[in-house]
């Protein structure tokens, strides 16, 4: 692996020109993008990152385009996070909330993705409970769609701004020691981001008790560890996931205390990773039981705050790059 | 039957009920088959049909299908249908039963499968006796496991009382819980709730443990991993009353159909790994697997045009029952006269019906078939009532020139 990772730098930093650098219509995972082609996203992504900085945050490139957030699970951060992307570019957002939508009548996915498709969105991000939701409509709709989580899946937005975060820390990404610590199983976080950092050249280890990862999971390219304090060791990032406790209720672990027993990021634990290893947490979080208050709020090694900055940034990259073919950009249309 | 002249299939290769094939001719008279062989000729004012040298074959026994869809039985050879209970509403009651088993006649015979416990629910036994004699052939779990032992014990201590069998879907449901594709590299990238293959083996050593305790005869539907087959090997080999069945999608796909989140691919056990599929393929030829059927379950969009997870499970198999299992004939795992044991002559044995062979004074259910005719499978232009197939656009090899079903001519291409 490390002997093969270094040869794996130069194509990172490269990319064709054009439509050549982003030849996807839309964004439904990070599996099936190339390298090159994730560097360029990020890539992408900085100038909104500087934007977004600044007092003026608004530059209105998709000024006359419709965003439709059709979001079928439940979301806050993940919502708000592409409602301001889409609004700083000048497009016009609409959310869909499925809770009053005739979703909750009974129709159909499908039937409501064509009925969006019909209001002429000019771009389409979808949340689903369930896993290929996202694959499915974007093979029947007429524009870019984004995948902003689909059940078990995949959320590819949020494995790009954690790589944004990690890249704009760590600079590179070839041996770079990332763990991936929590419910493996149940995320579609996991999966995106495993496969991004393997494909930008980074060491991953999952970390979870046996029922809560996924079978031949170290066929993804990712070593296995159930024993956290081994998986630390020597670590450059550590990414916590959610404990969803709702999906708990004993069938998993016995109980919150003692999956923070085995689990928990704790000061003492997160000392047995590299003495500059980086904090990440998709959020929410659940204080006192994945990660501790004094963990996750500390200075200088957590990025959880960071990681929100960045989704923005990042959401902004994605939405913007989508849209150039049909704003018929130049090299693009 | 009667008011129809007599039939005599001419000119063809004759699939013999001792597995001999021979060229020849086949009588039929009210029914029945009355003569065969190289010496039997039409009489006076019998309908005669000229096979042109194709083969003559028993007409097909699908035990396990979910729809009655005469078209996709009669493109497919299929001349009688074992109907698995899990209808709406379920075939727990004699009058469902009765009706089920009138519904396809004359020219098709609908064995009905008579829910093992009520509402298929697993704990309250159905009146599997007054279902018998309202014309149910066999018992079955429908598509569930009956998850407590005690159930499943009385169950079989009962049927083996009334000499049916029980035909069972063995995924062990606390495992399987509402898992939709097999534990694997395929369901983890693809973040779909998945279950080991190992469900399977799990359910079958109980319930061959619970046959061997009441003597009863029990038929595993869709045996479809490596493990599940040694056992059902293994209690075949201690004598008792085990089968199995299977589907030609097991033997045909792996869980790598499932890439894009290809709903046609979800069936019900899930398709498994790459090594079980081979297995499968082993267990027809070494005789572990005793009928394949096509567990017929056509679907249309508004069930399979959904999130995986959401679809239902199961696929269109009545058109492509007969050329996938001809594969295996091509490939040299089975003969051609083992086929018609897997496909024909076994359901008929297990349903205790007097078909699934060519043999004077069995009931005339006949196809004439051409069985290296090529064809393309074309999802958008079945006959059954729905395309779901996980095969569509494949090439296939094998196809039914003419069918008779009581001697009555249902198909002639």
């Amino acid at each position: 692996m490390p002997m093969a990772s270094s040869s794996m730098t130069a194509p990172e930093y490269t990319y064709p020109e054009g439509a050549l650098a982003f030849p996807h219509r839309s964004l439904v995972g990070i599996a099936g993008l190339a390298p090159h082609e994730i560097w360029f996203l990020l890539d992408e992504a900085e100038q909104w990152v500087e934007l977004n900085r600044g007092t003026q945050k608004r530059r209105d490139l998709l000024s006359g385009l419709t965003i439709i957030n059709a979001f079928f699970e439940n979301s806050t951060r993940t919502l708000l996070s592409f409602e301001i992307a889409g609004k700083r570019l000048g497009a016009d957002v609409v959310n869909m909330a499925v809770a009053t939508s005739s979703v909750k009548k009974g129709e159909t996915l499908i039937d409501t993705a064509m009925t969006l498709n019909a209001m002429r969105a000019d771009a389409i991000v979808i949340r689903h409970a369930s896993s290929g939701a996202v694959h499915l409509i974007s093979d029947l709709v007429d524009c870019p769609v984004l995948n902003a989580g689909d059940g078990q899946h995949e959320h590819p937005t949020q494995a790009l701004l954690d790589a944004l975060t990690i890249r704009q820390a760590k600079r590179a990404f070839n041996g770079l020691r990332v763990v991936i610590c929590g419910d493996i199983l149940h995320s579609r976080v996991a999966r995106s981001n495993i496969l991004s950092l393997a494909s930008l050249g980074a060491e991953v280890r999952v970390c979870a008790p046996p029922a809560l990862l996924p079978a031949d999971i170290e066929r993804m390219n990712v070593k296995v560890f159930h024993d956290f304090d081994a998986a630390l060791k020597g670590a450059d990032v550590v990414m916590m996931l959610r404990l969803q406790l709702e999906r708990m209720e004993g069938q998993f672990i016995p109980s919150p205390r003692e999956y923070r027993h085995l689990y928990g990021l704790t000061l003492d634990r997160l000392a047995k990773a590299e003495p500059d290893a980086l904090v990440m947490h998709p959020g929410p979080m659940n204080r006192g039981i994945e990660i501790d208050s004094n963990v996750a709020d500390l200075v200088g090694r957590s990025q959880i705050t960071t990681q929100v900055e960045m989704g923005v940034a990042m959401r902004m990259a994605c939405l913007e790059v989508l849209t150039r073919k049909g704003r018929g950009v130049e090299g693009w249309a | 039957m009667s008011v129809h002249a007599p039939l005599t299939v001419t000119n063809g290769q004759l699939l013999l009920a001792d597995g001999t094939i021979t060229n020849g001719a086949l009588r039929c008279e009210g029914g029945f088959i009355t003569a065969i062989g190289a010496d039997v000729s039409p009489a006076e004012g019998d309908h005669v049909h000229d096979a042109r040298g194709q083969l003559i074959a028993p007409g097909l026994v699908d035990l396990g299908v979910f729809a009655i869809d005469k078209p996709a039985f009669h493109f497919g050879g299929i001349t009688r249908a074992g109907l698995m209970p899990d209808q709406n509403p379920p075939l727990d009651v004699p009058a469902r039963v009765r009706f089920a088993a009138q519904s396809g006649k004359p020219d098709l015979w609908v064995h009905p499968l008579a829910a093992a416990t009520q509402g298929l629910e697993g704990t309250a036994l159905a009146e599997i006796a007054l279902m018998r004699d309202a014309g149910a052939r066999a018992v079955a779990t429908g598509r569930r496991w009956i998850g407590d032992s005690g159930t499943m014990l009385r169950l079989l201590q009962y049927t083996g009382m009334l000499g049916m069998v029980v035909i069972t879907h063995p995924e062990d449901a606390g495992i399987v819980g509402k898992a939709v594709a097999t534990a694997g590299e395929m369901a983890t990238r693809l973040g779909l709730p998945s279950a080991p293959a190992g469900a399977e083996a799990l359910a079958i050593a109980r319930d061959i443990a619970l046959a061997e305790m009441t003597g009863a005869a029990i038929h595993f539907r869709k045996v479809t991993t490596a493990k599940g087959l040694d056992l059902v090997r293994g209690a075949k080999d201690r004598g008792l009353k085990v089968t199995a069945g299977v589907t030609p999608a097991y033997f045909m796909l792996s869980d790598l159909a499932l890439a894009g989140f290809r709903t046609f691919a979800h069936l019900s056990p899930p398709l498994r790994s790459e090594d079980d599929r081979k297995a499968v393929i082993a267990a027809i030829g070494d005789g572990t697997i005793d009928v394949i059927g096509s567990g017929h379950d056509p679907r249309g969009p508004e069930d399979k045009r959904l999130p995986f997870a959401d679809s239902a499970p199961g696929m269109a198999g009545a058109e492509t029952l007969l050329p996938h299992t001809m594969n295996l004939v091509r490939d040299g795992v089975i003969s051609l006269a083992r086929a018609f044991e897997l496909l024909a002559a076994n359901p008929a044995k297990l349903l205790g019906v007097n078909a699934g062979r060519l043999e004077v004074g069995a009931e005339a259910d006949i196809a004439v078939i051409a069985p290296d005719r090529p064809w393309i499978v074309d999802s958008g232009k079945m006959a059954a009532l729905a395309g779901n197939t996980p095969f569509d656009r494949q090439p296939v090899q094998g196809r039914v020139a003419a069918l008779f079903k009581g001697g009555v001519t249902l198909l002639d291409k």
